[in-house]
């Protein structure tokens, strides 16, 4: 069976990359005794794909991973079951039973959701004030890894949010499609904001349906 | 001091800057975080090395476990930093904290390093340093942690006497308890004083005194060493009456069950597995071996309970390998029938099954057989030395032919890669027994070839010999760092012509470090802190410009010559700087061995004839209370009337290998 699993990673478990995690699952799997198939070949892999890498540091509500097993098992026991096989950062939020014909996980990611929190207290105007220049903007050119790309196109939502006790933070949902992907870090570079000063959070993965 | 809640702030801010951040956030499963409040004694253990390294060790393991099945204490972990995280730790003002709860270690009643090897002595002081805790003993107070250390290096403890203030000599599953205890006995209960958790008076070198009276423990303050005018030890004798003039090493009548819940870490490290140790002590008598001597005496575990455990621990952590842990795994009494139960219990999963330290002979085939390992992965065999005469030596004894037909037949069965482990600068050791290396290389792969064809591989790993305290060989002298590498050239020169050879070897730098602090006295531990002082820490990742630039100066600055330690054979008279701490193997019976070697001797298993080693007689009575199948020692008659007979009735049950006589004054 495939089954989708969405789980939420927290913590310490931040600092655990895309390949860790990977990892991670296919243990945890084992110690929960489900059936993981396996590829063939000289080097079987278990058949696990995770939907979209989290950059480290960023924590998540809403990951999401398919998994086939040979065996047909309730999605309630798969959730039971793995309750006590996962580190305490990882908790499963839902499984479901997906249709084998379904196309791979990572081609149906549409867009991401994070909240971006800023641990050193900003002038919440003068912030509005560049999110606003930002998204009024035709273009933001902009180049990572010497690679140059326009960031406008990728930012679909983009708030400042004050809370009644003036903390301020920002939301926002950023394209993520197969070559076409939004870094949160990204924006808040470009607003001039220090990532060693924000704590990141993804909040959801938007698939197409 | 910083309380968790501000050292994981501060953590957020750096941990995105060091590589493998995932090292010092822990969240693991199977790590134990209990409520800091409830806990009476807190216990921070730590290998002093990088996380990578340190997670997978099973000693710790087990202590972690012993403290926190206690309802009065508990145990957190905590590693070396790498030299990234260091230097952003140190700029920020981090201390160095445990994984569990972020509390400094500063904050816990004890701090238990383990020190299995001495190139992790510069990496200690470093930790306590990082700690905010002062690295010398004598400048702690009652408010600081006791620093506690154990491990194969504390059979010398005095090149740290300085730093720890207490030694577990020997095993330390029942010691810890006994240590535990005491620190509560002498602070007496915790008291809420504002809402904060106070211990209640006490003085620091009552405290000491009292752990200094448990068996196993030396505390190195009690005692004062005199040198003769040449630099030897004249004796090292206690300060005070209350503790005893010699420490004798701690054991376990029976093995603990072994730990069940090892620790998963959330990245990648170097080993992932289970490890089941099946048998601790090694009755092979193997002269360069320190654990074959320190270890004693041999027991084991039933084969039921290694299978069970293994196969819990496999379910409790997902690991894909499982190690199954001893000094000589074909000594093992039902080591078939430990094979045969484990690939039954394992059929179908997947599991890699390492069963290392295995004998050269057919025998040893037809197990890894059975564990149907992939051959991919290679055999491995430790002939030590290449040339009968040096063999018999270091009492390693293999007829050169059962070497070539062990070889032959794994590979005929199918393992394309051997891996064969050689050491050079043994005693006595000729350029013609270095040179047996190559020939004895190049004729098991020519045999491999002619058997199996051209796809045949062969890895030859080299390293170098250090005497080590309580063996038979700690009266010999070090190889020079010229003959190492006139050894390791003709090696390289002769090995590396064929492709299908691969040949590692150990810098001589490395060797000498090791040799210079494996032997050392009390005068070495003001080279390890002007060492540590000037940069020497992470030893055991071989920096030789460190010798250089720390530890050739340390040595000078402190007129020490490193030679005297290195190579220099000892007088067959002499004190050696651990005389006063001994692992229950005498030192006559060390000698006399070490004679045997010179006279190319050698002793058989001692299993069924004993050599009087002078374990029996001190585990005497711990054995005649815990009697069981698990010891492997002959069985001797009513062991308390041992002494007072003289030990006649023994004797004549006591074969004799090799012309010799075995000396019974024990």
């Amino acid at each position: 069976m495939r089954a989708r699993i969405t789980f939420s990673k927290q913590g310490a478990l931040r600092y655990t990359g895309h390949l860790d995690l990977h990892r991670l699952w296919e243990r945890a799997m084992r110690r929960a005794d489900l059936p993981l198939s396996y590829s063939l070949g000289f080097h079987p892999q278990p058949k696990i794909s995770l939907a979209a890498a989290l950059p480290l540091g960023f924590s998540s509500l809403g990951e999401v991973l398919d998994v086939r097993f040979n065996a047909e098992i309730p999605t309630e026991e798969i959730a039971a079951r793995l309750k006590d096989s996962l580190p305490p950062d990882i908790k499963v939020t839902g499984v479901e039973s997906v249709d084998e014909r379904e196309p791979a996980l990572q081609t149906q990611v549409l867009s991401a959701t994070y909240d971006a929190h800023l641990t050193e207290p900003v002038d919440g105007a003068d912030l509005m004030r560049r999110v606003e220049e930002m998204l009024m903007a035709e273009n933001l050119p902009r180049e990572r890894r010497n690679k140059s790309y326009d960031m406008r196109p990728l930012i679909e939502i983009l708030n400042v949010i004050t809370e009644s006790d003036g903390e301020v933070w920002l939301q926002m949902k950023l394209a993520a499609r197969d070559g076409a992907t939004g870094r949160p870090e990204e924006v808040l570079d470009a607003l001039g904001i220090e990532p060693e000063y924000t704590r990141v959070e993804r909040t959801r993965l938007i698939f197409q349906r | 001091m910083l309380n968790p809640e501000q050292i994981e702030a501060k953590l957020d801010r750096i941990l995105l800057k060091v590589q493998k951040p995932g090292r010092y956030v822990g969240g693991e499963l199977n790590s134990t975080l209990k409520d800091w409040d409830k806990a009476q004694t807190r216990v921070a253990f730590v290998f002093p090395d990088i996380y990578d390294i340190g997670i997978s060790n099973v000693g710790l393991k087990i202590l972690y476990d012993q403290i926190n099945q206690r309802d009065d204490a508990l145990a957190e972990r905590a590693y070396a930093p790498w030299t990234d995280m260091e230097a952003l730790m140190r700029e920020h003002e981090i201390p160095l904290y445990t994984l569990e709860s972020k509390h400094a270690l500063a904050c816990f009643d004890l701090i238990g390093f383990t020190l299995p090897y001495e190139t992790l002595y510069t990496n200690a002081l470093n930790i306590l340093d990082l700690a905010g805790i002062p690295v010398r003993s004598a400048d702690r107070d009652e408010t600081h942690p006791i620093i506690i250390a154990g491990g194969h290096s504390a059979t010398n403890p005095e090149p740290m006497h300085a730093f720890i203030d207490a030694f577990a000599i020997g095993e330390g599953e029942e010691v810890i308890h006994d240590i535990i205890n005491t620190i509560q006995r002498v602070k007496g209960q915790k008291s809420k004083v504002d809402g904060d958790l106070r211990p209640s008076t006490f003085d620091r070198n009552d405290l000491l005194l009292a752990l200094a009276q448990i068996p196993g423990v030396y505390v190195p303050k009690f005692y004062e060493t005199t040198y003769l005018e040449d630099g030897t030890v004249a004796h090292t004798q206690p300060t005070t009456p209350e503790v005893p003039k010699v420490v004798n090493k701690r054991i376990v009548a029976k093995l603990l069950p072994p730990p069940l819940k090892f620790i998963v870490p959330n990245i990648e490290v170097v080993h992932n597995r289970v490890s089941v140790e099946i048998m601790r002590g090694c009755t092979r008598g193997c002269r360069f071996c320190q654990a074959g001597m320190i270890t004693r005496p041999v027991r084991e575990r039933a084969v039921q309970e290694v299978v069970d455990a293994a196969d819990a621990a496999v379910r409790s952590t997902g690991f894909e390998e499982l190690a199954l842990m001893s000094l000589s795994s074909s000594d093992y009494t039902y080591v078939n029938e430990l094979v045969d139960a484990i690939s039954k219990r394992f059929e179908g999963r997947k599991l890699t099954v390492a069963l290392p330290s295995l004998r050269i002979e057919s025998v040893s085939i037809d197990l890894m057989d059975k564990l149907k390992q992939h051959r991919s992965g290679g055999f491995t065999l430790a002939p030590e030395a290449a040339s009968e005469r040096m063999r018999k030596i270091i009492n390693k004894f293999i007829p050169d032919e059962d070497i070539i037909n062990t070889t032959r037949d794994i590979y005929t069965r199918g393992w394309t890669t051997i891996k064969l482990y050689f050491m050079i600068g043994h005693p006595s050791e000729t350029i013609e027994d270095v040179q047996a290396i190559v020939d004895l290389s190049k004729r098991v792969l020519a045999e491999g070839r002619k058997a199996a064809g051209w796809k045949v591989k062969l890895n030859v790993g080299v390293s170098t010999f250090v005497p080590k305290p309580q063996t038979p060989f700690q009266w010999v002298s070090c190889d020079t760092r010229e003959n190492i590498l006139e050894k390791q050239a003709l090696l390289k020169r002769q090995l590396l012509k064929d492709k299908n050879i691969k040949l590692s070897w150990t810098k001589p730098e490395d060797t000498l470090l090791e040799a210079w602090l494996t032997r050392g006295d009390r005068r070495m531990a003001e080279v390890i802190y002007s060492a540590w002082k000037r940069g020497a820490k992470f030893d055991a990742w071989g920096d030789e410009i460190k010798v250089q630039t720390a530890w050739l100066p340390a040595f000078e600055e402190h007129g020490l010559d490193p030679a005297f330690y290195t190579h220099r054979q000892r007088r067959t008279d002499e004190v050696f700087p651990w005389e006063h701490i001994t692992a229950a193997v005498r030192k006559n019976f060390l000698f006399q061995d070490f004679r045997q070697s010179l006279e190319g001797q050698i002793r058989m298993d001692c299993r069924l004839n004993c050599y009087a080693c002078g374990i029996l007689p001190t585990f005497a009575s711990l054995r005649r209370e815990n009697p069981g199948e698990g010891w492997k020692c002959p069985e001797v008659k009513s062991p308390a009337k041992v002494k007072s007979e003289k030990l006649a009735m023994v004797s004549e049950q006591l074969p004799v290998v090799g012309g010799d006589f075995c000396e019974l004054n024990w």
